[in-house]
């Protein structure tokens, strides 16, 4: 698996989204992507990764896409 | 107005009376505006008061709204299709809760403001943590509680995160014995609710006997001691429990509210409640509402200016409080400290950890 399958992956499992909805999902525009499953997308993001994320970080870790910008901070390439 | 990014970053505990009065007294002035100009109820509240916001020198002098309003009315200073999320309050069964509503931007300010404060005491580094809770709070989320909210919240502070208490609210003993082998020798961070820790967690370490080393942990409790003042356990004995059952002996209390998420009050080593630079307290006298002097117990009002998507910027509490002092505790932090006395006879009796019934 490559990264940004790795990246997808992690979303999935922890939001419980097929993964060809991962794309488009945003921080409170799902059912699943609530405060509770912001905390599980950071745990699997981590584990995924095997990095520790900064407390600003998974504040501002609000979208898909702004998740990929984070993750460069953390040497991780998508 | 003040920058609403740039806030987050304010030094946490350093400005004295002056430069933060000031600071706050703009600040609230605008915010009370804002909201003036948003939200249809508060101007008339305003209106009603007679406060002319242009002429007033100190925050102190801006209405306040009881915090039971929130309760009663649907108050808020967004369009509803900017809201983001509705908290509520930790109301038990037949007592009405408050409604908050966020939009993202004063969500995300909450979440920021309270990594700093606490950041202040455990550091920059996220630590492996021990909820003193049961799993099954945050399970069901269509009842999502007050408790449940908090503990997400500091989560964020954690990583590599048990429950102390399994979903049957038992003490996991084999959960905890792997999880501190795993951590040994590392720093802990620990959250829960005053008397949820009391009641289950030192309850239970104290009936099976098993004594973890506890001893490089910080803990952050909260939710009000209502509970415990009713057992007549106070916060000395509810500390040396801490300290007999599993050797923790850093522990802040802290206060706070749902109606006023992020800005919360962190009790520091000297065991005083301190209001961070983006917060204040003020003490009314329950006659004639006039601001104590320090030291003369009264009821505690809250402004913060983190209240944006709602007008909850300058709150009357039921509790009741006391300012111990400003600028001087010994532990060096600036800006006001106080203690909280209780809550005000015939207030609706309510706190965080208070909504657990126990069956």
């Amino acid at each position: 698996m490559n990264n940004l399958e790795k990246y997808i992956n992690a979303f999935a499992e922890s939001l419980e989204v097929a993964p060809d909805q991962v794309p488009a999902l945003k921080y409170g525009e799902s059912d699943q992507w609530d405060s509770v499953g912001h905390m599980s997308l950071i745990a699997a993001l981590e584990d995924a990764f095997d990095i520790m994320i900064d407390m600003d970080d998974i504040i501002d870790l609000s979208s898909f896409e702004k998740g990929k910008e984070i993750l460069g901070k953390y040497d991780v390439e998508l | 107005m003040f920058d609403v990014n740039n806030l987050p970053a304010l030094p946490v505990y350093e400005w004295e009376h002056g430069q933060k009065h000031a600071f706050l007294t703009r600040e609230l002035c605008e915010l009370t505006r804002h909201h003036a100009q948003s939200c249809p109820e508060y101007a008339s509240i305003l209106r009603a008061s007679g406060v002319d916001v242009d002429r007033v020198q100190s925050y102190e002098q801006l209405p306040f709204l009881p915090v039971r309003l929130f309760k009663e009315f649907s108050l808020k200073s967004v369009p509803d299709e900017a809201l983001h999320k509705t908290m509520t309050s930790s109301g038990t069964t037949g007592q009405q809760v408050s409604r908050i509503y966020l939009d993202r931007e004063t969500s995300t300010l909450q979440s920021k403001v309270l990594s700093r404060i606490v950041g202040e005491f455990l550091g920059k580094q996220r630590l492996p943590m021990i909820i003193l809770d049961t799993s099954a709070v945050i399970k069901n989320r269509a009842m999502f509680s007050a408790r449940g909210a908090g503990i997400l919240g500091f989560s964020m502070f954690g990583r590599d995160k048990i429950y102390a208490l399994d979903e049957n609210m038992q003490l996991d003993v084999e959960g905890l014995k792997a999880f501190l082998q795993k951590h040994e020798g590392e720093e802990l961070f620990l959250f829960g609710f005053t008397f949820m820790i009391w009641q289950h967690f030192c309850a239970q370490l104290r009936k099976s006997g098993y004594r973890p080393d506890l001893s490089r942990g910080v803990l952050i409790h909260g939710g009000g001691w209502k509970k415990l003042a009713d057992q007549r356990i106070t916060a000395a004995q509810f500390g040396q429990e801490l300290l007999e059952t599993c050797g923790l002996s850093r522990v802040h209390d802290y206060y706070g509210m749902v109606e006023q998420t992020g800005t919360i009050y962190m009790q520091c080593e000297c065991g005083h409640l301190h209001a961070p630079v983006w917060s204040d307290i003020t003490i009314r006298r329950p006659g004639n509402f006039g601001v104590a002097q320090v030291g003369e117990a009264g009821l505690v009002q809250v402004s913060s200016l983190l209240a944006r998507s709602y007008p909850g910027h300058i709150l009357l509490t039921e509790d009741e409080g006391r300012i111990l002092g400003e600028d001087d505790c010994p532990c060096g932090r600036k800006g006001k400290y106080f203690e909280i006395l209780g809550r005000i006879r015939r207030a609706e009796i309510r706190g965080c950890s208070d909504t657990y019934e126990q069956k």
